[in-house]
């Protein structure tokens, strides 16, 4: 396996360097990230979007095809394949686009067995480092993916698509995990105001507690990954105690798992999820946090029966038809706000990777477009309901049809904003995918803060 | 609770001391009287109440589902067809495609393995030869290869073979088709050894006299007396080939167009579970053929059943 593998890449760097000297690509420098041109005449010559985008300079690419393989399914893959007509347009290249539920462990499966896709998005990073390392099979982004993340992305998101010091995989979509979800028209009745501050965020907990509402609803529930929702607490209330740099240090094991400001990030949590005036608004108590699922720990909160729910921007997908998301109708969200002014405003988010597995001229044009705004506004209009956003700063929020996905790129594009992405999927998987989750449920249902910290510390792989 | 007379308690007992009865009448006299029907009929119903809930909600409109139990419709019916209609055109590869993938890949995969094992089984019941029981005793303990196992290997096989992938010949249905083939063969050849050891030896004596070779007996005497057996596992080969979702997904992968009913199936909850009220309606259209195929095939089903312990 391993010297097929070598044997591979070989070959792979062999006619990557004679295709470079023969057609004198543009640009070079490096042995990654080299670009190959399929030479002719691009069908896109003479269009100013193609030309812009830089995709004529790959050559006439038609008849040939780009496997994409992604976690992205029905019915949210209409949208993303209507965005690359126009990258057929320029290229004459076809998209042969497969979206799968059980994307991550057949991915893993296809790349070991060697029948990788062309691309594919990534949800993780830590999935990202593993395919790079262990499979030696991922093919450095072109530079023109990486130019354009350079100009167009926050430093955070490329260092994502990092590793080792190679950049490999431009971001895509992105989302925003640090709302609240709450119900204009409730807080208009009570004459509450979206709160700006941590204690006021309390404050106005307390208040809807006198007034006979209970303010919080959350459910953690989600089959295997039972419990995923609350490392999203612990995560934006790590980086509202502490701050970004203090995250890292968290995310990377460089501090123990059981720090102080750990530590006092899940105190902060319990004051809210496990106080028994608190929740678990129109469900139950506080232990029906663990058994409801997380589809449906917000649904209260369009009810009147819970005040709010912090949950991501993807949420907005669970309400049922027809319930109008927007500043003035039945639920909307605001950002959770801050603990100290010392931090600037964190935003924990999520989004994908796009990984290449080979490096023939058409699937680095598609790298290309994808990391472009071209593609990002394409994308956008290609969304008509909503329930898409990029961070990519040359997104027109204008584009964005939803009230919600232009708040969350606002948010992205605030440049007070300090991203960070979301730490469980950056964890080792034995920690991050597993303890993580379960001493968190554990501790929903019981167990003190202190043990739940200690039992995940002992959990990271040595 | 004391309905019954005394006079007919003394009658009861007397004609039980009459015809002592041997313990296969008992249980068949048992099973089918008054009481054992009624315990047999509350059974069917507890176990077919899921089904009928399943098939009530997958004609439920999607706020009713996720909001009240299905047995609501009874104070309150309302039903649409929207599910099924989604599940039918929801996606952008027509279901039809899906729907005859499923048979494409199903029927070869069916096909292969019972003709491959009914003619191993003759050999290793009925021919001579060296290491004869040694091999029977290889391919048989196979069946504990945990199929997870060999999947990798298997598909970097596929790879090399230049039979996995888009530019694959047969559009990538031979991958499929092999591995289902490849799994199913060990238990294949067992059972259908022991069907065929189960055959008289001195029928297969009888016409070797008469001056038949293996070919003939093989198509003369062992396919006509095991046609139940074959149809049995055939049936049994059918359900689990229709119904498998890991191989399709592992060597079907990377293309849509030779992906089989139970990938859209997999798909249809969305991204993050958002649309799982219409696994209900998926589930009845992934069903219909198996039902079919079972129906139809039930006379078969029982009678290789008891193929194992019934002569000829």
């Amino acid at each position: 396996m391993r010297r097929l593998t070598q044997r591979r890449r070989l070959a792979a760097a062999a006619v990557l360097t004679s295709t470079a000297m023969v057609l004198t690509a543009c640009g070079g420098g490096g042995d990654d990230g080299e670009t190959n041109t399929a030479g002719g005449t691009s069908p896109g010559e003479g269009n100013q979007v193609c030309e812009d985008l830089g995709l004529v300079e790959f050559g006439d690419l038609s008849d040939t095809e780009v496997s994409v393989y992604t976690s992205i399914i029905a019915p949210e893959d209409a949208a993303q394949k209507q965005s690359y007509e126009l990258f057929t347009e320029c290229t004459g290249a076809e998209i042969a686009y497969e979206g799968s539920s059980e994307f991550e462990a057949q991915l893993t499966v296809r790349v070991q067995g060697g029948n990788a896709p062309d691309i594919a998005y990534i949800p993780q990073p830590g999935l990202l480092r593993t395919l790079v390392e262990d499979s030696g099979q991922v093919v450095a982004a072109p530079e023109g993916a990486a130019a354009n993340v350079d100009e167009f992305f926050d430093p955070a998101w490329k260092e994502y698509g990092t590793v080792d010091g190679t950049f490999y995989a431009a971001p895509l979509g992105a989302n925003v995990k640090s709302f609240v979800w709450y119900s204009p028209k409730v807080f208009a009745d009570n004459g509450y105001e979206v709160p700006e501050t941590w204690d006021d965020m309390i404050a106005l907990s307390d208040q809807m507690v006198d007034d006979g509402i209970k303010p919080w609803c959350a459910g953690i529930e989600s089959g295997d990954a039972t419990g995923w929702p609350t490392t999203d607490w612990m995560e934006d209330l790590v980086l509202r105690v502490s701050g970004a740099d203090n995250y890292d240090d968290w995310v990377n094991h460089e501090i123990p798992f059981n720090d102080d400001t750990v530590l006092e990030a899940i105190g902060r949590v319990g004051d809210i999820l496990k106080n028994e005036d608190y929740v678990n608004g129109g469900i139950g108590d506080v232990k029906s946090i663990a058994t409801t699922a997380f589809q449906e720990g917000g649904l209260p909160v369009l009810d009147g029966d819970c005040g709010m729910h912090r949950q991501a921007s993807f949420y907005a997908a669970q309400w049922p038809e027809g319930t109008d998301v927007s500043e003035e109708g039945d639920v909307f969200a605001f950002y959770l706000p801050t603990i100290s002014e010392e931090f600037g405003q964190p935003v924990l988010g999520g989004g994908e990777f796009v990984a290449a597995f080979a490096d023939r001229p058409e699937v680095q044009a598609f790298q290309v477009y994808l990391s472009s705004d071209v593609w990002a506004n394409e994308k956008a209009k290609a969304t008509p309901n909503g329930g898409w956003v990029s961070a990519n700063t040359g997104l027109d929020i204008e584009n964005l049809t939803s009230p919600l996905d232009q708040l969350s790129a606002e948010i992205f594009q605030d440049p007070e904003a300090t991203f960070r992405f979301d730490g469980s999927d950056l964890m080792p998987g034995a920690v991050g995918a597993d303890a993580f989750w379960k001493q968190m449920t554990a501790w929903i249902t019981g167990q003190d803060d202190q043990t739940t910290l200690d039992n995940i510390e002992n959990a990271w792989p040595s | 609770m004391s309905t019954t007379t005394p006079v007919e308690d003394t009658v009861a007992a007397e004609e039980a001391t009459k015809h002592r009865k041997s313990a296969s009448t008992a249980a068949k006299e048992g099973l089918s009287s008054r009481w054992g029907s009624a315990a047999a009929l509350v059974i069917a119903v507890l176990w077919t109440v899921p089904t009928v809930g399943l098939l009530i909600s997958s004609f439920r409109p999607e706020a009713d589902v996720k909001t009240t139990g299905w047995w609501t419709v009874l104070s309150n019916p309302s039903f649409t067809l929207d599910s099924y209609r989604s599940v039918i055109t929801g996606s952008d590869v027509n279901l039809a495609t899906y729907f005859v993938n499923s048979i494409v890949i199903t029927v070869p995969s069916v096909v292969i393995p019972v003709t491959i094992a009914t003619m191993s089984a003759y050999a290793f019941a009925w021919m001579q030869f060296k290491g004869r029981d040694t091999l029977f005793v290889a391919i048989f303990a196979l069946q504990i290869v945990p199929i997870q196992v060999t999947m990798i290997p298997l598909l970097t096989l596929y790879v090399d073979w230049g039979l996995a992938g888009r530019q694959a010949p047969g559009g990538g249905f031979w991958t499929v088709w092999l591995s289902h083939s490849i799994f199913a063969l060990p238990l294949a050849i067992y059972l259908m050894h022991n069907f065929m050891r189960e055959i008289p030896g001195e029928l297969v004596e009888s016409a070797r006299i008469d001056g038949a070779g293996h070919v003939q007996i093989f198509t003369r005497i062992m396919l006509p007396l095991l046609k139940p057996s074959i149809a049995a596992f055939a049936i049994f080969q059918f359900l689990w080939v229709w119904n498998d979702l890991l191989v399709a997904l592992v060597f079907a992968g990377g293309n849509l167009q030779v992906s089989p009913l139970t990938v859209r199936l997999a798909e249809l909850a969305g991204q993050r579970g958002e649309d799982w009220h219409l696994l209900s309606a998926g589930a009845f259209v992934s069903l219909v053929v198996p039902v079919l195929v079972f129906v139809f095939g039930q006379r078969y089903f029982v009678r290789g059943m008891l193929a194992g312990s019934v002569k000829g």
